[in-house]
C-alpha cells in the first residue's frame, strides 16, 4: 500500500494537482488558501513546471486562460473575494471552451468577510460563476483525501469536457491536516488539437475565441453547450449515501459540513432515531436522481450549510417540493456542531417541522 | 501581369471591416508583412484584445485568442509561459492596455515577459462610440468629455511609453506613427525590431502607434491624418524611449 | 476503541500548533484515523493559539474539537477558556508553572505539571511543550516511545532533524513526571 502521509488539505491538493499533470500554476496570496501557492511554489520548479505569483486574481485566472489555450493542464487557487475577481476569467474560459481547474478555499463574506470558513460561495459558483449562460463542474470534497482524488476527476473531465471545473471547498478543509495517499502520477495527457500554441506550418490557424457578433451564431454555439450540459448532468454526478436506506429524516449537506453532519447522524442512530447524510460531491452537476433515491423513505430532510441557506434550494427543487426540506446553518465563519445538527434532527424525529 | 503589390500572405486575406480612413489596417500590415519576413508565421500566438481590433483575430492567419478586456498581457504571459519558444504578441487599443488593464500591462512589463505589445494609441475608445481614453488629450472633446477632457475632474493623459521606459523588465519601447508614408515606414521598422527581439527571446517590447479614428473624431480621413500629426504628436512625442540592446549586432 | 479529541491550547509561540502535529503523527502511525485542524488567523504571530487533534477508529466527523476528551493548557487564559468544554470524565493537564487555575473542575481527571520550570532547570528552555506532551502520553497509555520519536522525525523539516534528541529529552521528563 502507498503511504499514508499527514498533509493539510491545501498542501495535499496542491500536491495532487501536480500528480495530475498541472504543470501551471498562477496564484495571488489570499487566507485561508496562500499555503496552496506556497506549496506550488516550491514544488513546481522540482517538476519542471511554472509557479507565477501574478499581480491579482484577475492576472491569474486570464494567466491560467493563456497557458489553458495553450493547452496545458493548468490551475489557480483563490479563496472567496479573490474568486469574485476571477469571475470574469471564468466567464471567458466558459465561452471560449478551455478546460481549467479553479479552487476556491471558502472564507465568509459578503465583502473582506470574515476569514473563517464559509460555504456561502455555493450560489455563485453552481449558479452565476460569472456572466451569461454557462455552467462549471463543481467539486466539494469532503476530506483532504478527497480534494485529492476529486483534482484528479475535475483535470479529466475539464479536458473531456472543454469546460472550466472548481473545487469548491472552504477554509476548514484547507488548513486541517488528514491522512492522504496520494493517487499514482498521470501519464500521457489528452492530445488538445485545438490549442494554440503555433500552428508551425502544418495546419491551419487555431483560435480561440468568446466573441460572437451574430446573434443566431451565438445561441447556437451556447445551445451545443447545453446539450452537452444536458450529458453531463446525466453522467458525471457524485454522491454518496450514508445510513440512508431506511432513514426518516435524511441530512444533506456538503464538503467539511457534511463531516459534522455524519457526526450527528452517527449520534442520532445511536439515540434510536433513524437518521441518514446524503452527500453531494458534485453541486453541479447536482446529483438530484441519487438524492430523490436516498430520500425515499425520508419523512422530512435537513439541509446543514455554512451559509444562510443556499444549496438548499437545490435540494428543495431536485426532490420536487414534495418533501418537507428544512435548514440548519451557521455563518460568517461559524462552524456548525455535531450537538447544533443532532439537536434539529432530534426534534424534526419528534414530528416538529417548522 | 506582373505583382507589383500584394498582401503579406499573414493576413487571410478578408476585406478590412475598420472604418474608412482608420489606420488598423496599416498596422495590421506592417505586423503581418514584419512576421512574413521574419519568417515567424508558424510561431506565432497572437492575443486579439477587446475593442475595434479585436477583429484582428480573424485577420492575421496565425493561431489567435481573444482575450477579456485589458487582459491580454496576462493572458499573453500565460501563453509564452506554456509555449516557451512562441512568437506571443498582444495587439491593444488605448483603453484596453491603459485604461482596464494598466495592472496587466505594468506586471507583464515589470516581469520582463517575453511578449510584444503592439499598443495602437487613437485618443479615443473606438468601438463603443467615441468615448474619452486614458490617452485623450486635455481639453479634447468625446462623448464622454463633451465640454473637452477637463484636467481637474478627469486628470491628465497617460504617457504609456514614458511610464514603460522606466521599468527595468522592459527592454524596447518606442512610439511610433502611420499618419505619413515616412512614419510608416519607421514604424514597420520598430515593429519588425519588436519581433526580432521577441524571437530571439530578448524580453518585452511594446510599440505605441499613434493612429487615427476618423468616426469617433468627427473628420474625414484626410483631417484625421493631419489632426494626429498637429495634436497627438506633440503631446505624445514619435521615438525610441528605451532600448536595451542598441546598438548590438543582430 | 479510541475516539478521541485533544485540545491543545496556549500562546503562539508554545509549539502549539507542533505539539498537536506530533500527537496527530502519533495517530497516523498507530493506524487511526486522525486529523489537525489550527486554529487560523491574524493570530498566528502572536496571542492565542490552539489546534484540534482527532484520533479515532472511525472517519473523522468535524475535526473542530468543540468538547475536548483532553485539553492541554499551556497558559492561564487557555486554561480559563476551555476548561468548561471538557467533556465529564475528561482529562485536564495544564503546565503548572505558569497556569494558576482559580478553578478546578470536579467531573474531569486534573492533571499538572511544572513543565516550563523543568525544562529550564534541564537547559531545554523552550520545550515545556513537550514535557506536557510526555506527561498525556503518560496518562493516555499509547503507544510506545519509538512511537513518538518517529513522530518527531516526520513532524521536524530535515533542516532540523537535530532538534529531535532535545525534543525527546523534554518529552522523557515529562513521561516520568508525576
Amino acid at each position: 500500500m502507498a503511504q499514508r502521509l499527514l498533509m493539510k488539505g491545501n498542501e495535499a491538493v496542491a500536491e495532487a494537482a501536480i500528480r495530475a499533470g498541472c504543470r501551471h500554476f498562477y496564484g495571488y496570496p489570499i487566507t485561508p488558501q496562500t499555503e496552496v501557492a506556497a506549496y506550488m511554489s516550491k514544488r513546481m520548479p522540482k517538476v519542471g513546471g511554472l509557479f507565477l505569483q501574478a499581480e491579482s486574481e484577475i492576472g491569474a485566472i486570464n494567466m491560467v486562460m493563456g497557458s489553458a489555450a495553450a493547452g496545458k493542464r493548468t490551475m489557480t487557487s483563490s479563496s472567496s473575494p479573490g474568486i469574485s475577481l476571477k469571475t470574469e476569467g471564468i466567464s471567458f474560459l466558459a465561452g471560449s471552451d478551455l478546460p481549467a481547474v479553479i479552487l476556491n478555499i471558502q472564507r465568509a463574506g459578503p465583502g473582506l468577510g470574515g476569514i473563517q470558513p464559509s460555504q456561502a460561495d455555493y450560489n455563485q459558483a453552481v449558479k452565476a460563476a460569472g456572466h451569461g449562460d454557462f455552467k462549471m463542474l463543481v467539486f466539494t470534497p469532503a476530506t483532504v483525501q478527497e480534494m485529492c482524488d476529486c483534482v484528479f476527476t475535475v483535470f479529466d473531465l475539464t479536458d473531456k469536457y472543454r469546460m472550466p471545473g472548481m473545487l469548491l471547498c472552504d477554509g476548514l478543509l484547507g488548513q486541517m491536516m488528514e491522512p492522504v495517499v496520494f493517487p499514482e502520477p498521470v501519464e500521457g495527457l489528452p492530445a488538445k488539437p485545438w490549442a494554440v500554441n503555433g500552428h508551425r506550418n502544418a495546419r491551419p490557424g487555431n483560435l480561440v475565441n468568446s466573441l460572437y457578433l451574430h446573434p443566431e451564431a451565438l445561441e447556437a454555439r451556447v445551445r451545443e453547450r447545453f446539450e452537452m450540459y444536458k450529458t453531463i448532468e446525466e453522467t458525471e454526478t457524485q454522491a454518496e449515501c450514508f445510513m440512508t436506506e431506511d432513514a426518516e429524516i435524511v441530512v444533506v449537506a456538503y464538503g467539511a459540513c457534511a463531516r459534522i453532519a455524519r457526526s450527528a447522524v452517527t449520534a442520532a442512530r445511536e439515540a434510536g432515531i433513524k437518521a441518514g447524510l446524503f452527500r453531494p460531491i458534485t453541486v453541479w452537476p447536482y446529483p438530484k436522481r441519487e438524492l430523490t433515491g436516498a430520500a425515499k423513505t425520508a419523512k422530512a430532510v435537513l439541509t446543514v450549510e455554512m451559509s444562510m441557506g443556499q444549496m438548499v434550494e437545490d435540494v428543495r427543487a431536485a426532490l420536487e417540493y414534495k418533501k418537507p426540506v428544512e435548514f440548519f446553518g451557521r455563518t460568517g465563519g461559524v462552524v456548525p456542531t455535531p450537538a447544533g445538527v443532532l439537536g434539529e434532527i432530534t426534534r424534526m424525529a419528534k414530528g416538529e417541522w417548522l | 501581369m506582373k505583382v507589383v503589390y500584394d498582401k503579406p500572405g499573414f493576413l487571410r486575406g478578408l476585406p478590412f471591416t475598420y472604418c474608412s480612413g482608420c489606420t488598423h489596417g496599416v498596422i495590421h500590415k506592417l505586423v503581418a508583412e514584419s512576421i512574413t519576413e521574419l519568417g515567424l508565421e508558424g510561431r506565432v500566438i497572437g492575443v486579439a484584445p477587446v475593442g475595434c481590433a479585436v477583429m484582428c483575430q480573424s485577420f492575421f492567419a496565425c493561431d489567435m485568442i481573444q482575450a477579456a478586456h485589458g487582459r491580454a498581457p496576462a493572458v499573453a504571459t500565460g501563453l509564452i509561459r506554456a509555449v516557451p519558444d512562441g512568437v506571443v504578441f498582444t495587439y491593444q487599443g488605448d483603453g484596453d492596455l491603459a485604461a482596464i488593464g494598466t495592472a496587466e500591462t505594468i506586471h507583464a512589463a515589470g516581469r520582463g515577459e517575453n511578449i510584444v505589445i503592439i499598443f495602437v494609441n487613437n485618443a479615443i475608445y473606438g468601438m463603443t462610440g467615441g468615448q474619452m481614453a486614458p490617452t485623450t488629450l486635455t481639453g479634447q472633446v468625446t462623448q464622454t468629455s463633451p465640454y473637452g477632457r477637463q484636467t481637474d475632474t478627469a486628470g491628465y493623459p497617460i504617457k504609456v511609453c514614458e511610464m514603460l521606459a522606466t521599468m527595468e523588465g522592459v527592454s524596447y519601447a518606442e512610439r511610433v506613427s502611420v499618419h505619413r508614408a515616412p512614419e510608416i515606414r519607421k514604424a514597420k521598422k520598430a515593429i519588425k525590431k519588436a519581433f526580432e527581439y521577441q524571437s530571439s527571446g530578448r524580453g518585452f517590447s511594446i510599440v505605441e502607434v499613434l493612429s487615427t479614428c476618423p468616426t469617433n473624431w468627427g473628420l474625414t480621413p484626410v483631417e484625421a491624418l493631419d489632426w494626429l500629426a498637429d495634436n497627438l504628436i506633440p503631446h505624445f512625442p514619435l521615438g525610441v524611449y528605451k532600448d536595451k540592446f542598441a546598438g548590438e549586432a543582430k | 476503541m479510541i475516539d478521541c479529541g485533544i485540545l491543545f491550547a496556549g500562546f503562539g509561540g508554545q509549539g502549539v500548533l507542533f505539539t498537536g502535529k506530533v500527537m496527530a503523527y502519533v495517530g497516523l502511525i498507530l493506524g487511526k484515523e486522525v486529523s489537525w485542524m489550527p486554529s487560523y488567523g491574524p493570530e498566528m504571530r502572536g496571542g492565542t493559539a490552539n489546534c484540534g487533534v482527532c484520533i479515532s477508529d472511525k472517519p473523522v466527523g468535524s475535526p473542530v474539537v468543540v468538547e475536548p476528551d483532553t485539553l492541554v493548557a499551556m497558559n492561564g487564559p487557555a486554561y480559563d477558556k476551555f476548561v468548561d468544554a471538557v467533556k465529564p470524565g475528561g482529562i485536564v493537564l495544564y503546565d503548572s508553572s505558569i497556569v494558576h487555575p482559580e478553578k478546578i473542575r470536579d467531573d474531569v481527571k486534573t492533571c499538572s505539571l511544572p513543565a516550563t520550570a523543568l525544562s529550564a532547570e534541564k537547559g531545554l528552555s523552550g520545550l515545556a511543550n513537550m514535557v506536557l506532551l510526555g506527561r498525556l502520553f503518560k496518562e493516555m497509555a499509547w503507544g510506545e516511545i519509538e512511537t513518538l520519536k518517529t513522530a518527531l522525525k516526520e513532524s521536524i523539516p530535515p533542516a532540523r532533524q537535530h532538534m529531535i534528541e532535545r525534543n525527546l529529552l523534554a518529552f522523557k521528563l515529562g513521561f516520568a513526571g508525576n
